[in-house]
């Protein structure tokens, strides 16, 4: 059991927790993410560790109420606990050697996971700039934290309730028209929001790194549900990834992959509404 | 006097027509008449066959002789000098080729009913509540490290914990029991008699922390920075193989361990589970194995119309248990021999189809068995919109990643010394499927004995 000691409301849809995990504090690094099932007979689902505190022996989670994990997830209070936390899980993001300026990309509950990768890059000197994205002002996420060590920050919104009216597509193709020089661009958020980057990226040729998201159970490498085709090969996103060379994804196959339980979820959802 | 009757006094089975819609149990089990009468077919050999065909070596004939006289309490203490799980082993074992292909009465007749004795017994005990189990106090003073909590991890942390160590199971998932637990389903051993066992296994002693992957939470080096004297891997062999073939990532593709991994550990079965789980109305199982039938059987039980196995050998050659084929044929399987699939045909990202060749036998390979061989311009296509791969799985990767100087087979499995157990790396030892590949649970068992004595050799130098 795992006991969450802090929470923090970010919006209507997205929380901030820190528990309690010693096994996964000790050695987890950037990038990588643990499973986690909030109640015995609940699903096992991903989240990215935002942060850790290895003197603490905790890890901070930032998730989207989304369906019918994460809800159950918000239902929990400080002092409650987790019936099961797995991790670290996944390979640690591996930076581009000698890259000075990099380009983030984060779209929605994507500024999560985007967050930890960023820092890493700005606490071994590279400069830093970010495209953050979201629906509207409410969905901006670690706005302060980001605005610590990020060297340009844009922010667009689908509605122009703050900076930028638009998509983050449009404004990373301003930034490149307008002459700035990116080594890599690291993309997280929607998988459709990550294949136009890459559309994009392509055409410039510049390094694209991107997280995929699909849907997991052992997070292990033991059940085949995550697998991809990358560079036409079956890879497992739990194993070989999360983050993948953009270039090389094939997103189409992974956006059906991952609707492919969107029906029976709905049914779930609906009945969680129901008791809640 | 002996039964000289050549069958196996009959077990009762639930009707195939009723079981291949529920989860219980098929087989259940002897009442103690029946027992006692099958238990006096046994001739009490003097140089017993069985025996040593058992890969733990129960003394069978002692213990069956305890039966027979109605001494349940007896057999069972005899049974569990060798084996700590009597219960699971004596369900799921391939005793045709094991025990039961060796006994004597199996020459003319069927063999002495070796695995029903022994899960009757434990049943018995379990049901009467007669188990009686001591914790062993730690006189030792010294702390082992177990990976994994299947089979191999099991039988060697009970052992372990027996002879006075302090024994810690790191378990990756958040339930114990490995394959066990994830793979075998419930209409084949009932989940409650897996965690009665391992409850048992913990009254003496044994600790098991869950959630941890070793590799990936600690090392094997942080575990002995942590004062574990000694390590035994029982990782298990977890990872699915796919066929490579086209099609494999359509939607309705599942392994055979990411479908019975929802069904079993996860409840998918059940209608309030929470974790999905896709039922196909025509189902492709790839496979002869008993992965294969289970998950075909666990196909049929959640509702689909039509199950087929399809599998590139002949009849003869199918791997799995005899009685698992048996019954899955009873259930309504329809079995698709010498056929193997060269795609898998889609529609809108969903599978629609799959496309088989006729295969032929041709002459034996490497494993003694014949070689299929495909038969030209004999491509078909068979409908169906879920295709499920049981075509084997490998050891796990990740503890020899992250393990300087732990060495494996080019196929994945870690290279041991045959008498100890003890791999590369000093005080680590391997067993079961992470060191045979996908083999049984007995032989797992097996494994964990072994090296629980290697390694109380080593530490009591
Ligand atoms: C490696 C990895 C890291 C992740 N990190 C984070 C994170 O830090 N914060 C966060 O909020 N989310 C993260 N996610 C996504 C998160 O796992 C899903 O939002 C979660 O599984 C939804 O579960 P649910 O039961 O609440 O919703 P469900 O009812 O299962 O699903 C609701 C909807 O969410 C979508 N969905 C379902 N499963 C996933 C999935 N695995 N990934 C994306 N969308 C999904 C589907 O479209 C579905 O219709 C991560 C996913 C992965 C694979
Ligand atoms: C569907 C199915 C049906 C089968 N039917 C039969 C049968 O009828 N009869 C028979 O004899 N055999 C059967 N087998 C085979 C048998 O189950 C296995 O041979 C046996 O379970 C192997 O035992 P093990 O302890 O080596 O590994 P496993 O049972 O695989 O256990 C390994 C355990 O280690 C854990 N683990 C893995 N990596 C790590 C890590 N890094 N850190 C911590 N924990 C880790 C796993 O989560 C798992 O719990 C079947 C197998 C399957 C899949
Ligand atoms: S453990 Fe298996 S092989 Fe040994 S006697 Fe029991 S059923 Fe037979
Ligand atoms: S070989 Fe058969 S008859 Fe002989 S002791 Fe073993 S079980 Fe009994
Ligand atoms: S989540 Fe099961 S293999 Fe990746």
């Amino acid at each position: 059991m795992y006991k969450i000691l802090e929470k923090k409301i970010v919006n209507n849809d997205v929380e901030k927790i820190v528990v309690e995990a010693p096994h996964i504090a000790r050695n987890c690094k950037a990038g990588q993410f643990i499973i986690i099932m909030v109640e015995e007979d609940g699903e096992r689902v991903p989240l990215t560790i935002a942060d850790y505190d290895r003197e603490k022996k905790t890890i901070t989670l930032i998730y989207q109420k989304v369906g019918y994990s994460t809800k159950l997830l918000g239902t929990k209070k400080v002092g409650d606990t987790i019936f099961a936390l797995a991790g670290p899980l996944g390979k640690p993001v591996k930076h581009v050697e000698n890259a000075k300026r990099i380009l983030g990309i984060a779209g929605g509950v994507g500024a999560a996971p985007i967050y930890p990768q960023l820092k890493e890059y700005y606490k071994m000197g590279i400069k830093v700039d970010l495209i953050l994205g979201a629906r509207n002002e409410k969905y901006l996420l670690l706005e302060d934290e980001f605005s610590k060590f990020i060297d340009n920050m844009y922010i667009t919104t689908d509605d122009g309730s703050k900076g930028r009216k638009g998509f983050v597509t449009q404004q990373l193709i301003e930034l490149i028209e307008s002459g700035n020089k990116y080594d890599e661009v690291i993309a997280i958020g929607p998988l459709i929001m990550m294949k136009f980057i890459v559309d994009i990226t392509k055409k410039y040729n510049i390094k694209t790194s991107v997280s995929l998201n699909p849907i997991m159970i052992d997070g292990t490498g033991m059940c085949g549900g995550c697998r991809l085709t990358y560079d036409g090969k079956t890879k497992f996103a739990c194993v070989d990834g999360p983050d993948f060379d953009g270039f090389l994804v094939d997103f189409d196959e992974l956006l059906s992959r991952q609707n492919m339980y969107k029906d029976i979820e709905e049914k779930h959802k609906c009945r969680l509404d129901e008791t809640l | 006097m002996y039964n000289m009757n050549l069958n196996k006094v009959k077990m009762n089975e639930q009707d195939p027509d009723v079981r291949n819609k529920n989860f219980e149990e098929v087989a259940l089990g002897y009442t103690l008449e029946q027992a006692i009468e099958e238990a006096k077919r046994c001739i009490q050999c003097k140089n017993p066959k069985c025996v040593i065909n058992c890969p733990v070596n129960i003394n069978i004939p002692r213990f069956i002789k305890e039966v027979a006289e109605g001494n349940i309490e007896k057999a069972y203490e005899i049974i569990l000098e060798q084996n700590s799980l009597p219960a699971i082993c004596g369900r799921v074992c391939p005793q045709e080729n094991q025990c039961e292909g060796a006994c004597v009465r199996g020459i003319k007749g069927e063999p002495v009913g070796i695995g029903r004795l022994e899960r009757f017994v434990a049943d018995y005990m379990r049901e009467k509540n007669l188990v009686k189990i001591e914790e062993v106090k730690n006189q030792k003073n010294k702390k082992v490290a177990v990976i994994g909590s299947g089979p191999a991890g099991l039988s060697c942390a009970y052992d372990l914990a027996k002879y006075g160590y302090d024994v810690t199971i790191f378990e990756a998932l958040h339930k114990e029991g490995g394959v066990l637990s994830y793979g075998i389903p419930e209409f084949r051993l009932p989940k409650d008699i897996v965690k009665y066992e391992i409850e048992n296994i913990k009254k003496l002693g044994v600790k098991i922390e869950k959630n941890v992957i070793v590799g990936k939470s600690y090392t094997i080096d942080d575990l002995k920075e942590d004062g574990y004297e000694a390590i035994f891997i029982g990782s298990g062999a977890g990872l699915p193989k796919f066929m490579r073939i086209k099609g494999e990532n359509l939607n309705g593709v599942y392994s055979a361990n990411e479908f019975l991994t929802r069904v079993n550990l996860m409840k998918a079965y059940k209608e309030d589970s929470h974790t999905p789980v896709y039922k196909g109305e025509r189902v492709a199982v790839i496979g002869g194995g008993n992965v294969a039938m289970d998950a075909a059987r666990t196909a049929l039980r959640l509702g689909s119309k039509k199950v087929y196995i399809i599998y590139r050998r002949s009849e003869k050659e199918l791997p799995a248990r005899l009685e698992e084929v048996h019954h899955a044929k009873e259930e309504g399987i329809e079995f698709k021999l010498l056929t193997n699939p060269i795609e898998i045909v889609g529609e809108n990202n969903w599978v629609k189809g799959i496309k088989c060749i006729k295969m032929e036998l041709g002459e034996p390979d490497a494993s003694g068995r014949r070689r299929p061989i495909e038969i030209k311009n004999s491509e078909h296509i068979i409908e169906v919109d879920s295709v499920i791969m049981a075509i084997g799985q490998t050891p796990n990767p990740l503890i020899k990643e992250t393990t300087t100087g732990l060495d494996t087979h080019s196929w994945g499995g870690i290279v041991v010394n045959e008498d100890t157990l003890e791999t590369t790396r000093e005080n680590v030892y391997a067993g079961g499927d992470a060191v045979i590949g996908a083999a049984t649970v007995i032989l797992a068992m097996g494994a964990g004995k072994k090296a629980a004595k290697a390694i109380d050799e080593k530490l009591s130098k």
